[in-house]
């Protein structure tokens, strides 16, 4: 079984406080509560401009600290860990590009829209959509739908 | 209140997120939770019909408070209904709840089959891709035997949108990698494939993904993909950088749909196909080519794009293994980036090599890195790279290596982190052990190992040197010389106490003939750590006390004193205290020789698999850490192969158990190590076994036993009333058998119908050898039972029996005979009329194994009759003719078999001129179905 993509996504703050998670395989509560500490006791303590890659246990962790958060995936084994760093950044571009100027607080207030975008860029913990404009358009369809 | 909420504002819901945010306490917090779900719960129960806007923004609310990591029990009708509604966002906030609560709620998936389903055919791009995304997420069994079916129609349809068509693919992928069994694909295999040419390249990613995952499970199927893959990867190398549009990034074209192509192609071997496999190589080259332009942009979003496209291509040069050219290539790219400023880059190189490293044609490049490697050991600031340089290392270590390798390693283990102590002492363990030509050198690097990270040394390590020393003679001298002087550090970890008191205890006497190393002083060294001591290291010193007062009479008298002491027999842990009160009576009373059977050395250890790199592999989980004795085989084998070898060509050329295999691991995986006592000298019971006989009763050849000692295969061939076997024992150990003998016996009843003759065999059978022993046979009339094979061995100071029944049977008397149709009637009616009813034999079985006719057929001529096509009006029936040959008479054999495959039965049917010869025919033939 040499799968390949995505485990999970987090996004939490240097605090410590989970703002989004993600789980693209069926994870138990008390699993993704462990994973979900780990990676913050992991993550948080590394020093800046080392490297952004880790290992824990079978999985491969990509994170990358932006402004306040720290976006966080665990990977399988397979996974090319450059593309999953691009990963995140092209969620973050997606976020800022909706948001204009993307900060935590619109993250907080506005959990549901940060789904929705997630939901349309990813699949399964794989790339649904990589244009950053097919992205934007179906959002603010979204968006104008609504009305 | 911040004004930051976008879209369609839900003003109820912000202010009381920012209630929350303002809590300044846990308890406030779960006050004002509870205080909201007080309240949605009341407006959900309430008579007032909510509107979609009030429910959207209660689930909404519920969503928040689930999120935050509390419970929620109730919502979910509310939920559902929000699905059915015909606005946009409050079908989204429907599906959002689903979505994130179902792995707590798996009613749910039943309550919303029948929304997905209208989504689902509602032509609405965006239902549809909502619908779609449901599924994927929860993703569960319920949700493939819903929809399974009817996404690969929404796939490949004409009409259907490209975005649809992009989740269609995915939520078939994740419904794939749950419920396989669910998609059926077989139709859509072709249209699926053909989607990699698509006009939309966020199709064809899509595309590319799910035919991956599919690739892996049945090749075959998806082979035409492979020059589509091909043909499109081409083509994006070769654009120009904004021939791709919105599906360039940061000036790299499709850096996602490239690396998930390079992923396809890596689910099959190189392409066959000389022209485009020659395209393949120029596209490799050509990114091979682009790492070495100048950067296109200074932003770091270009570099790692392009070169998440390099290391894929990277990947799938390793994967093929097959262009000494592009694996030399890759190897220097990735030395460049070994002293890349970009940490990730350093981290990656140094990933990617561990696997190129078992490549033959790239090993010998990756290992001329070596100095940097090290210095990136020593010098890289963050411990993950430290640990990718650790991986690597080990890798890359052969015979011409390893010294300076466990060297490296060993003196990093002095500073190292200690979240990665443990592995390293495992690999450098293992190293040690893999390359050690001189066993000085592995005793001196375990002790090290000991010295510098001793906390970090598991049992297995220290069991393994323990267990090497005793098994090889050579190096127990210096083993002993070289405890004895680690002990004298005023500070010794206790698992050095460990190893010196089990390794003075056998061997404590190689050194006593220097003063400086008398038996007092060994035993004044040891004991001066006891009280350090835990409880177990103290039982093991106790057991090596008494050794001491079998290998030196002189200082029995100072350690009884010692097992006398109060401290001892009275101690308060009761193993302690009945080790002590036994050994004390076993010194008093025992004489000499006793003394000297009871305490007599440790045999050797059976040769197993080291356990140390089970734990390292256990350890590292399903990772990749290069397989040592998988990967190692064709990279630097040269000399481990002329081993091979001449173990080899040391066992008879007409050997037929080529598994015989040298150091295959025992079957019991019992402890690794017995304690000194738990293994006396003396005759092990006698192990017998009949289990493969039945095996034999339609082959001549194969293995008639196998224990962690010892193989016997047998080879035979019978000609008329006579039989001679040919009987190879294997030592499957690395220790020579001694004193070994056969002798084969039957019972009194057989002796008269049977004769055996054994020729002599070799009382010698080296370590890792095999002799050959011929029995000859003479059947002088019909038997049943069968003669057993009694053998006789010495391994180490144990005395092994084993009893082998061997498959020597009436049948294997058989000379077929062919005759005709007719010949064969008159033949089965005569005996039937001449004969008493008891000379034919009918039995009706049930089938044991799968009822294949090819098999009966191999199995009934193996048996020993001719099979007679055609003779039997019904063809699916198998007859069969013979005669047993005896010294005193031959006794003709018809049989017939009728398979009844509806029934899965046989009816087996025997005639014979003798009655005793069709009981036992069909005794042996009927076991074998």
């Amino acid at each position: 079984n040499r799968w390949r993509k995505l485990r999970f996504l987090l996004l939490f703050n240097r605090q410590g406080k989970l703002r989004l998670q993600k789980w693209f395989v069926p994870t138990s509560d008390r699993e993704r509560k462990k994973v979900i500490r780990d990676m913050i006791m992991l993550v948080l303590p590394r020093q800046p401009r080392t490297c952004n890659f880790l290992r824990w246990k079978d999985l491969k962790i990509v994170y990358k600290r932006y402004a306040s958060l720290y976006f966080c995936a665990g990977l399988e084994e397979q996974d090319n860990e450059l593309l999953a760093l691009e990963v995140l950044h092209r969620y973050v571009e997606l976020l800022d590009k909706y948001f204009g100027n993307v900060c935590e607080l619109d993250i907080i207030f506005n959990f549901e829209k940060a789904y929705f975008i997630l939901d349309e860029f990813l699949m399964g913990g794989e790339v649904l959509e990589t244009s950053k404009f097919a992205v934007n358009v179906s959002m603010e369809q979204a968006d104008t739908l609504q009305e | 209140m911040p004004a930051v909420s976008k879209g369609d504002g839900m003003r109820g819901l912000a202010v009381f997120i920012s209630d929350i945010r303002n809590c300044k306490s846990k308890e406030a917090e779960v006050k004002r939770i509870n205080k909201e779900l007080a309240n949605i719960r009341s407006k959900f129960k309430g008579d007032k019909a909510l509107d979609g806007y009030s429910k959207k923004k209660y689930v909404c609310k519920l969503l928040f408070i689930f999120l935050l990591g509390h419970d929620i029990d109730f919502g979910h009708m509310e939920a559902v209904n929000l699905l059915s509604s015909n606005k946009y966002t409050e079908k989204q906030i429907g599906y959002l709840f689903i979505s994130v609560l179902v792995n707590s709620n798996s009613e749910l998936i039943r309550l919303i089959n029948n929304a997905i389903k209208n989504d689902l055919a509602s032509r609405n791009a965006t239902f549809m891709n909502l619908a779609l995304h449901c599924i994927a997420n929860v993703g569960s069994r319920e949700m493939a035997e819903a929809f399974a079916s009817d996404i690969p129609r929404i796939l490949v349809a004409g009409d259907t949108m490209d975005s649809v068509k992009q989740s269609a693919a995915l939520c078939l992928l994740r419904l794939n990698r749950t419920s396989p069994d669910l998609v059926p694909m077989g139709e859509w295999t072709a249209r699926v494939v053909h989607l990699l040419n698509d006009q939309h390249l966020g199709v064809v990613t899509a595309a590319t993904s799910l035919i991956t995952t599919l690739a892996q499970k049945s090749p075959d199927d998806f082979k035409t993909s492979v020059s589509l893959a091909v043909a499109r990867l081409s083509r994006i190398v070769t654009s120009a950088s904004i021939d791709l549009q919105d599906y360039t990034y940061y000036f790299v074209a499709a850096p996602w749909l490239s690396v998930k192509l390079l992923r396809l192609l890596q689910c099959y071997p190189p392409p066959e196909d000389a022209s485009l496999r020659s395209r393949l190589s120029e596209c490799l080259e050509t990114i091979l080519n682009k790492a070495q332009e100048p950067p296109k942009s200074k932003k770091v979003q270009h570099s790692n794009a392009k070169n998440a496209v390099l290391f894929e291509a990277i990947a799938l040069i390793i994967h093929h293994d097959s262009e000494p050219n592009l694996l030399v290539r890759a190897c220097n790219q990735l030395g460049q980036f070994l002293q890349h400023r970009e940490t990730n880059l350093r981290y990656l190189a140094l990933e990617s090599m561990c696997t190129l490293a078992s490549s033959e044609f790239s090993h010998e490049a990756v290992k001329t890195h070596i100095e940097t490697v090290i210095s990136a050991l020593k010098t890289e600031r963050d411990v993950s790279v430290r640990q990718r340089a650790v991986d690597l290392l080990y890798a890359m270590c052969d015979r011409s290596n390893s010294k300076q390798i466990v060297a490296e390693m060993l003196s990093y283990l002095e500073t190292a982190d200690y979240s990665i102590r443990e592995e390293i002492v495992l690999k450098v363990a293992i190293l040690a052990e893999k390359y050690a030509v001189d066993y000085t050198w592995y005793v001196d690097t375990i002790l090290n190992l000991i010295r510098i990270a001793g906390d970090y040394v598991s049992e297995e390590v220290w069991y393994r040197v323990i267990q090497i020393v005793i098994n090889r003679d050579d190096v127990q001298g210096y083993a002993a010389k070289t405890v004895f002087e680690a002990l004298q550090a005023p500070a010794c970890h206790e698992n050095l106490v460990k190893v010196g008191g089990y390794i003075l205890g056998e061997f404590g006497n190689l050194i006593a003939g220097d003063p400086r190393s008398s038996p007092l002083v060994q035993f004044n060294l040891l004991h001066s750590k006891f009280h350090l001591c835990s409880v177990p290291t103290r039982a093991l010193l106790l057991s090596a006390y008494i050794k001491f007062i079998n290998l030196f009479p002189e200082v029995k008298g100072t350690i009884q004193d010692v097992l006398r002491s109060d401290s001892q027999l009275r101690n308060a842990d009761v193993e302690l205290q009945q080790r002590a009160v036994e050994y004390l009576r076993l010194s008093c009373i025992a004489s000499t020789d006793i003394l000297a059977t009871v305490l007599e050395e440790m045999p050797p250890f059976p040769e197993r698999e080291s356990s140390i790199l089970a734990k390292l592999k256990k350890k590292k989980g399903s990772s990749k850490l290069p397989d040592m004795d998988d990967s190692r085989k064709n990279v630097n084998g040269s000399a481990e192969h002329a081993e091979d070898a001449e173990v080899a060509s040391k066992v008879p050329s007409h050997t037929f158990t080529d598994n015989l295999s040298v150091n295959s691991a025992p079957s019991s995986g019992a402890s690794l190590l017995v304690d000194v006592f738990s293994d006396f000298s003396s005759a092990a019971p006698t192990e017998s076994s009949d289990e493969h006989f039945p095996r034999f009763v339609c082959k001549n050849n194969g293995v008639i036993y196998e224990n962690q000692l010892l193989q016997i295969g047998l080879k035979s061939e019978y000609r008329q009333n006579l039989g001679r076997m040919y009987v190879f024992y294997g030592n499957k150990t690395s220790t020579q058998f001694q004193s070994f003998s056969t002798s084969v016996s039957s019972n009194d009843v057989l002796c008269s119908h049977l004769n055996v003759q054994e020729k002599p065999v070799d009382p010698l059978i080296e370590a890792g050898a095999q002799v050959q022993q011929i029995l000859n046979i003479e059947c002088v009339s019909d038997f049943s039972d069968a003669p057993v094979l009694n053998i006789q061995f010495r391994y180490g100071g144990t005395l092994q029996n084993i009893a082998v029944k061997l498959p020597v049977m009436l049948n294997k008397f058989f000379q077929p005979t062919e005759m005709t149709s007719q010949d064969f009637f008159q033949r089965w009616k005569q005996l039937g009329a001449v004969i008493s009813p008891q000379q034919e034999v009918q039995k009706i079985f049930i089938a044991k194994n799968q009822m294949d006719t090819d098999v009966t057929k191999a199995k009934l001529l193996g048996f020993g009759v001719a099979l007679l096509d055609g003779v039997d009006p019904n063809p699916v029936n198998f007859v069969g003719a013979g005669i047993i040959h005896t010294k005193t008479t031959q006794v003709g054999c018809l049989l017939r078999l009728e398979p009844n495959t509806q029934a899965q039965m046989y009816r087996l049917t025997l005639r014979t001129s003798k009655e005793s010869v069709s009981q036992r025919l069909c005794e042996l033939l009927s076991e074998q179905f």
